[in-house]
């Protein structure tokens, strides 16, 4: 891999909580167009890791590069600003708003936020509104063209795997450089989780330049939509490489099935 | 069910769904004009209470039927003629009771509280803000009138901006306490001001220490607002001015709050209340939309103030106290939070029900707070809960 291929770098991340290490010196880097698989067992950082890089943790020691620039102290809006987009692990829509402006939620660095242009200029508003509900609808329609005819309904409406597909488009709509995805299988069945993972590989077919992320649990999922794995436990990255690589590695077995 | 097809269907003018329906909306506006006239002149305690009873029955038996929600799908496409019919409603009560002092008082009282009420509304309703010392901020108003209005020539329309704008400022000092705690914290930095101000202003002999100050009237373009109006054979109470200025002034604010809901700022100000964290993570700058929310209703809060301070023509640390500041947030509950529709409803329930039953004055914070209970307890989004965000309600674009 070639320097300019590389989207994120982080060297040396670190996060103590109290006394707790929950991030012990991780190198971890991101090319672009790769799809990465974050795995390890229960509290093993992987999480964490995702809530100091998007600047909701403080990072103890250790830096991070986004393209070219430090985004190491930067807060949670800055670095969204630099092009980090991320989804959580229990969903966190704004359950009593509508589709349409859960994904607007979304696109608020793009969208016009002042006074007289929001009070005052109602028809640039106007314009400026439907040309950003057609771009949703757009994007909601690569998921699921049943949910793009639902646009104005609250999101308490939609079963979970709808829900995960709208916080998706939530990430995706400002068109970031980096989407994280935390655990995006998580309360769903085996027949949803494939479904989403169907979405998820046209999400990459259609934008080939995004890098992705993603924690996961299941290793069918895993084995499908990942071109490289990297395991942590206890903070600690202990084996990087493709999925067969992992999976064959001592160390990984050890840390998830107990020492042998 | 699909809310827009819903709505553009019922935005083509010949559908007769709409006409029926926009029918419906005006005779519901003049029957609701003519509850209120009835209730208002009302005096024996029992037809008081017939009158609550009919109240209830016919919301319960009107929304058991649709009508609500047909009339509500109809305005959603006319919202104007919605608000011309409202406007018509308190002109229309206003002559019917233009010789009689109280009851245009406490019609003006109503709106009074109802402009507050929108001004807590931004905080607590979009941003989840709770301020619980809108009395104090209504009193930051009142008092400036009353310094204003006695010690300079300030034309009074401008001393009402200045009510408002200085109590946003008085605001300011609360706004760093307030970003750095959330939730129930912020709202105990705000009682502890409440209850900071009303000892102030007790123990400040400027501003008339316990006993207050006196107020000097409203005047526009040399018309003292303390003159009975007398036109040709048209006569009517000096309160009938306050009525109409204060109608003029809610009406403003009205459509100020309606425009911040139906834009950006109010989706973002929806996500700070929502999630802050997950806010925060899709770029939304938390302290700026706080503090621009705050400001805001605190605006409105002392425009409120410097009216109701005229209009009475004398201020007292009593009148904002405290419990005033939980009657403000009953109001904003009661009515539904975030949407400024259930602030007029409540704020003639909080307002006039005491007036009218005499006999619960002294009980009146105990009723307030059981129908506070039971409204959280049943229907938990409060009487007239917040719809869907309409951007652009009547427009034919989809959202």
């Amino acid at each position: 891999m070639s320097e300019s291929d590389t989207l994120l770098s982080c060297t040396d991340v670190t996060r103590y909580f109290g006394g707790l290490l929950a991030l012990d010196h991780l190198d971890l880097d991101v090319h672009r167009g790769e799809v990465l698989g974050l795995l390890g067992p229960n509290g093993s950082g992987k999480t964490t890791f995702f809530n100091v890089l998007t600047g909701i943790y403080a990072f103890s020691e250790g830096r991070a590069v986004l393209a070219g620039r430090d985004v190491t102290r930067d807060t949670a809006q800055a670095v969204y600003k630099a092009g980090v987009a991320r989804t959580f692990q229990r969903s966190r829509l704004c359950l009593s708003l509508s589709l349409f402006d859960n994904i607007m939620v979304g696109n608020h660095n793009r969208l016009s936020l002042g006074m007289t242009f929001n009070l005052l200029r109602r028809r640039a508003f106007a314009r400026e509104l439907e040309a950003n509900f057609a771009a949703a609808r757009d994007l909601v329609e690569v998921f699921s063209p049943a949910l793009a005819d639902r646009m104005n309904e609250p999101v308490a409406n939609f079963p979970m795997l709808d829900r995960r597909r709208i916080e998706i488009c939530r990430a995706l709509i400002s068109r970031p450089k980096l989407l994280l995805l935390d655990e995006p299988s998580a309360g769903m069945t085996h027949e949803e989780t494939h479904q989403l993972m169907d979405d998820i590989l046209a999400v990459r077919a259609h934008t080939p330049e995004l890098a992705i992320v993603i924690i996961e649990h299941e290793t069918s999922v895993i084995e499908r939509i990942t071109d490289r794995c990297a395991v942590l436990n206890f903070g600690k990255k202990i084996c990087e490489g493709s999925y067969a690589e992992v999976i064959e590695n001592e160390e990984v077995r050890e840390a998830y099935l107990g020492a042998a | 069910m699909d809310n827009v097809s819903q709505a553009s269907a019922a935005r083509r003018p010949d559908s007769p769904q709409v006409i029926t329906s926009l029918v419906m909306g005006l005779v519901g506006g003049a029957l609701l004009t003519g509850f209120a006239a009835w209730f208002l002149k009302a005096e024996s305690e029992y037809v008081v209470g017939f009158l609550l009873l009919l109240a209830v029955v016919g919301a319960v038996a009107a929304s058991r039927l649709g009508a609500l929600d047909r009339i509500g799908v109809a305005f959603g496409a006319y919202e104007k003629s919605l608000y011309a019919i409202v406007i018509a409603g308190v002109l229309v009560l206003a002559w019917i009771f233009r010789q009689d002092h109280f009851t245009l008082l406490m019609i003006t009282t109503v709106m009074v509280y109802m402009l507050a009420g929108l001004g807590l509304n931004v905080q607590f309703g979009y941003l989840g803000l709770i301020n619980l010392s809108g009395a104090s901020f209504i009193g930051v108003g009142a008092y400036t009138s009353a310094v204003l209005t006695m010690h300079s020539a300030i034309p009074p329309l401008l001393i009402l901006l200045i009510g408002g704008v200085l109590s946003a400022l008085v605001g300011c000092l609360l706004i760093l306490p307030v970003l750095r705690t959330r939730g129930h914290y912020a709202a105990v930095v705000t009682i502890a001001f409440a209850i900071l101000f009303e000892s102030f202003l007790k123990v400040n002999d400027i501003l008339g220490g316990p006993q207050g100050l006196p107020v000097g009237a409203m005047s526009l373009f040399g018309w003292s607002f303390n003159n009975p109006i007398t036109f040709g054979g048209f006569q009517a109470s000096f309160y009938m001015n306050y009525l109409l200025l204060t109608l003029a002034v809610l009406a403003l604010a009205f459509a100020l709050v309606r425009r911040v809901e139906r834009s950006w700022i109010g989706l973002s100000m929806d996500a700070v209340r929502l999630d802050e964290t997950a806010a925060a993570c899709y770029g939304i700058g938390i302290r700026r939309w706080k503090v621009l929310g705050f400001t805001l209703g605190n605006f409105l809060i002392g425009v409120a103030g410097a009216i109701y301070g005229m209009m009475l023509g004398f201020i007292a640390p009593a009148n904002f106290g405290f419990s005033d500041s939980l009657i403000l947030v009953s109001i904003v509950l009661l009515g539904g939070i975030g949407n400024p529709w259930g602030l007029a409803l409540a704020s003639a329930i909080v307002v006039i029900l005491p007036e009218k039953l005499q006999m619960i004055q002294e009980y009146r914070f105990l009723l307030f707070a059981s129908l506070v209970v039971l409204v959280l307890l049943f229907r938990p989004d409060g009487l007239l809960p917040r719809g869907m965000r309409n951007y652009l309600p009547g427009r034919k674009v989809a959202p």
